[in-house]
Order: C-alpha cells, then sequence, then structure tokens
C-alpha cells in the first residue's frame, strides 16, 4: 500500500460509524492524523484514539456549533471528508415528500453545511482538501433511487464549484463515487441483487470500505496536490 | 406555416411566464400543442397566456409555486381535468441566489435547492401515474451547464442543477417500459432576465466557441426536438444547448 503520513494534521469524516465511514477514519488513524468522527451518536464500538462529536449533518446550526467546537478544540482542520449519506429508496411514482427530504438533507445539504463551516477556515490557512463521497448512482441514474441519484449527483456539481471557488486558496475538492461497497449493510441485500451487482464489475469482486478510503486518503495526499474538481470512481468498473 | 407535428399534444411548462420558459411554451404552442402555463407572478401569468392564446392554440393558466409539494400536485390534476392527459412537462422553473461559499447562507441553498431540484421531483412524481396510464410521456428537466462543469459563485445552483442530470437519468431508467422518455436540456449563457445583469464581456464571449450568447428560442427549439416523436430514441441524455461552452 502507498504510504502516507499525515502526521500533525486534522481529518473530519462525517458519518464516521458506518462501513465505509470507519474505514476511513481507521486508514487516517494509522497515517497518523488526528481524527474527528461526526455522527448522530458516538459509536458501540469506537476506534482507540478517534475523537467523536455529535451532529446532525442536515442542520446547518447544528453543524456550526460542531465546527466551533472542533476549531476551539484542535485549532485548525486541515482534511474534510463528507461521508455521511442515507437513502431511502423507492419507485418514483411511489415516494415520498419525507423520503425525497431525508436523503437531500443528509447526503447533498448535509455537505453543504460542512463545506460552509470549514471553508472560511481553509480560506484563512491557505490549506485544504475537501473530498465528497458521491456515487455511480448518481453519475448514471439507478431504478428506485430517484431521491439518492439527484443527492449524489448534487454533490458532483457542489464539489467542481467549490473546487473553483477555494482553488486560489491551495484547496483541493474532489469526489469519490463507489460502486457497490461490501459493508455488513450491504451484504444483507437479498442474494440476487448482489449477484446482479457483481456481474457488473470487470474485476468480479466488490469493493472493500477500505479501496473507498484509499482513493480518499491519496486526494488528501500530495500525491494528488495537482488533482482538483476531479471525481474519482471507485467501482471495480461496474460503470464505465 | 409551422409543423404542426404536436398537435392534440398536452403540454405543462413551469416556470412559463418569462424567459426560456415562456419561449418554450410558445414554440410547443406554435407546434400544435394545448399549453399549461404556470407561474407565480399573476400579472406575467395572465400576459403570457394571452400571448399563446394568439398563436391559436388552447391554452390555460394555473398559478403553482412548484417547490411546494402539494400546489405540484395541483398543478398536474388540474391539467388533466382540463385537458383530460398531459403529454409533455417540461420542468424548466429555476431561481438563482449567488454567492461564493464562504457568504452563502442557509436560506440562498434551502430557496435554490427546492424551486429548482425539489420542484422537478415534486411536478415529475406528480405526472408520473398519468403518464404511465397514457403509456406515453415526455418529460424534459431544464439544467444548466454549470450543473456540468461547475462556477464559482454558484454552487447552490449548480448542485441543483447537476441533481436534475442525476434524477433524470434514475427517472428514465424507470419509466422506460413506459414509453415515458427523460431527457435534459443544458443551456449555456442565453439572453433573459436572469442573466441581464451579468453582461457580456469579452471573457465570457472569448469562452463560447460560436462566439455570441444565446437566445431563449434556441432553447425552446431544442425542448421542441425533445418533445416531438422525432425524438422517440432519445432518454437519459443531457444535451448541451451553449454555443460549444462546454464540451
Amino acid at each position: 500500500m502507498l504510504s502516507f503520513d499525515f502526521t500533525n494534521k486534522i481529518a473530519l469524516v462525517t458519518g464516521g460509524n458506518g462501513g465505509i465511514g470507519s474505514a476511513i477514519a481507521k486508514l487516517f488513524l494509522e497515517a497518523s492524523a488526528t481524527v474527528v468522527c461526526v455522527d448522530l451518536k458516538k459509536p458501540e464500538n469506537p476506534l482507540e484514539n478517534c475523537h467523536y462529536f455529535e451532529a446532525d449533518v442536515s442542520s446547518f446550526d447544528s453543524v456550526e456549533n460542531c465546527i466551533s467546537q472542533v476549531i476551539e478544540k484542535f485549532g485548525k482542520i486541515d482534511f474534510l471528508i463528507n461521508n455521511a449519506g442515507i437513502s431511502r429508496d423507492s419507485v418514483v411514482w411511489k415516494m415520498s415528500e419525507n423520503d425525497w427530504n431525508s436523503v437531500l438533507d443528509v447526503n447533498l445539504k448535509g455537505a453543504f453545511n460542512f463545506i460552509r463551516q470549514v471553508s472560511p477556515h481553509f480560506k484563512t490557512s491557505g490549506f485544504g482538501k475537501i473530498v465528497n463521497v458521491s456515487s455511480i448512482n448518481g453519475m448514471r441514474g439507478k431504478f428506485g433511487l430517484a431521491n439518492y441519484s439527484a443527492s449524489k449527483a448534487g454533490l458532483i456539481g457542489l464539489t467542481k464549484t467549490v473546487a473553483k471557488e477555494l482553488g486560489k486558496f491551495n484547496v483541493n475538492v474532489n469526489a469519490v463515487a463507489p460502486g457497490i461497497v461490501g459493508t455488513n449493510l450491504v451484504k444483507k441485500l437479498p442474494e440476487n441483487i448482489l449477484a446482479k451487482a457483481l456481474t457488473e464489475t470487470v474485476l468480479n469482486r466488490f469493493a472493500e470500505p477500505e479501496d473507498v478510503a484509499k482513493a480518499i486518503l491519496f486526494l488528501c495526499s500530495d500525491f494528488a496536490r495537482h488533482i482538483t474538481g476531479e471525481v474519482i470512481k471507485v467501482d471495480g468498473g461496474q460503470y464505465i | 406555416m409551422m409543423n404542426q407535428n404536436l398537435k392534440d399534444k398536452v403540454a405543462v411548462v413551469t416556470g412559463s411566464t418569462r424567459g426560456i420558459g415562456k419561449a418554450i411554451a410558445l414554440e410547443l404552442a406554435q407546434a400544435g400543442a394545448k399549453i399549461v402555463v404556470t407561474g407565480t407572478n399573476e400579472a406575467k401569468l395572465k400576459s403570457s397566456l394571452e400571448e399563446i392564446q394568439a398563436t391559436g392554440t388552447e391554452a390555460i393558466a394555473i398559478k403553482c409555486n412548484v417547490a411546494d409539494f402539494n400546489e405540484a400536485k395541483m398543478l398536474i390534476e388540474e391539467s388533466v381535468k382540463a385537458f383530460g392527459r398531459i403529454d409533455i412537462l417540461v420542468n424548466n422553473a429555476g431561481i438563482t441566489r449567488d454567492n461564493l461559499i464562504v457568504r452563502l447562507t442557509e436560506e440562498d441553498w434551502d430557496s435554490v435547492i427546492e424551486v429548482n431540484l425539489k420542484g422537478v421531483f415534486n411536478c415529475t412524481k406528480a405526472v408520473t401515474r398519468t403518464m404511465m396510464k397514457q403509456r406515453y410521456g415526455k418529460i424534459i428537466n431544464i439544467t444548466s451547464v454549470v450543473g456540468v462543469s461547475g462556477n464559482g459563485g454558484q454552487s447552490n445552483y449548480s448542485a441543483s442543477k447537476a441533481g436534475i442530470i442525476g434524477f433524470s437519468k434514475s427517472l428514465a431508467k424507470e419509466l422506460a417500459t413506459r414509453n415515458i422518455n427523460v431527457n435534459c436540456i443544458a443551456p449555456g449563457f442565453i439572453e433573459t432576465d436572469m442573466t441581464a445583469e451579468l453582461g457580456n464581456s469579452e471573457a465570457l464571449l472569448a469562452s463560447i466557441p460560436l462566439g455570441r450568447t444565446g437566445k431563449s428560442t434556441e432553447i425552446a427549439k431544442a425542448v421542441g426536438f425533445l418533445s416531438s416523436p422525432d425524438s422517440d430514441y432519445i432518454t437519459g441524455q443531457v444535451l448541451h444547448v451553449d454555443g460549444g461552452m462546454v464540451m
């Protein structure tokens, strides 16, 4: 594996409790970063040395409060990973207003809330990396995912604009777009759905959460210093 | 005389009180379609309706704020009551609240996402069952080149317009078996009230290969094509009408 050294860097990961979020946190810790995980509640099995903050990413005020606390405690933030995301699948003709609102609020507005609070600090310090976790289903659309794909596609538009706005302050803003990732949640899906997704991949396997995390660490590293406004798919070739 | 290839078709065009929306409504009217004009400004609704009726087609006006789930539902119900069917839905209503991300307020964010993206969901969801029963429909969503490429000062707008693209592709996949086509048009820099303040700087024109800004009628022509049987095999696509600005 590429060796990253993020000593003295502060990484903030939203949705830090889930499969992908905890993998991201774990790898940042292995790279010697100070890691702040944000989720609705502290997890049952917290990672050693990881700092946990509670916030509702969909609430502008909750996030404002959270970032104040983080800055007060650590003095700065270097990496913002907008990973928090939910799904409420439904065909559009049955999709409730609540299904729509909740997914857009967590997945898209949540990212805006964090970027809005962290960007002034990035501007002042003249350094920052933002990585938004989108999805190939935002890029290609998918049956039953009208709300999710709208939110994940919206994240890409947001990524590109913020890349253009913060570039002159030495801030890189990118997105990763995973395909199907073998988290505990995903493994509970019906066998036939998993089998179908597998045949879509060219590499004939699902992503491990670490595959997504590694791409994110890469984007935060000096190896990617000239990459901004980019979307890196981590999908085993599901969508080419 | 204009090609009447949309004769007997019924079209709902959101945000058709001015600008691109009005041009679209006029284009479809001239092609023979019955039109539902809609927007939030009552005075402009009236004048827009008159212009469209002057083309000789049947048209009605319904006041609607597409950001409101129930108002959008009412819009579609009233349209079906009036004309019996809806063949074409053009989700054009959209606003801007530009600002740099460091200064963008929560209200700036919410209002743009609500009208531009949730509004598309609201109207599309409301019309879907009708189109499914008809086993026919054309849904055309107006995105923007900045949804594809981003634009400084428009993080909310570009997020909403990019979101429309993801949504449209999902819809295209869900509704294809019912003979419903879902596509996007991505306008570039078009001369309307919305862009009037921006001016025509040399730098801007230099970024457009065709060397000029676009007209609302040019967007309307593209919508006309996607509304017609000529585009029956096109779905899930984003058609740029931008003078080559974003390739």
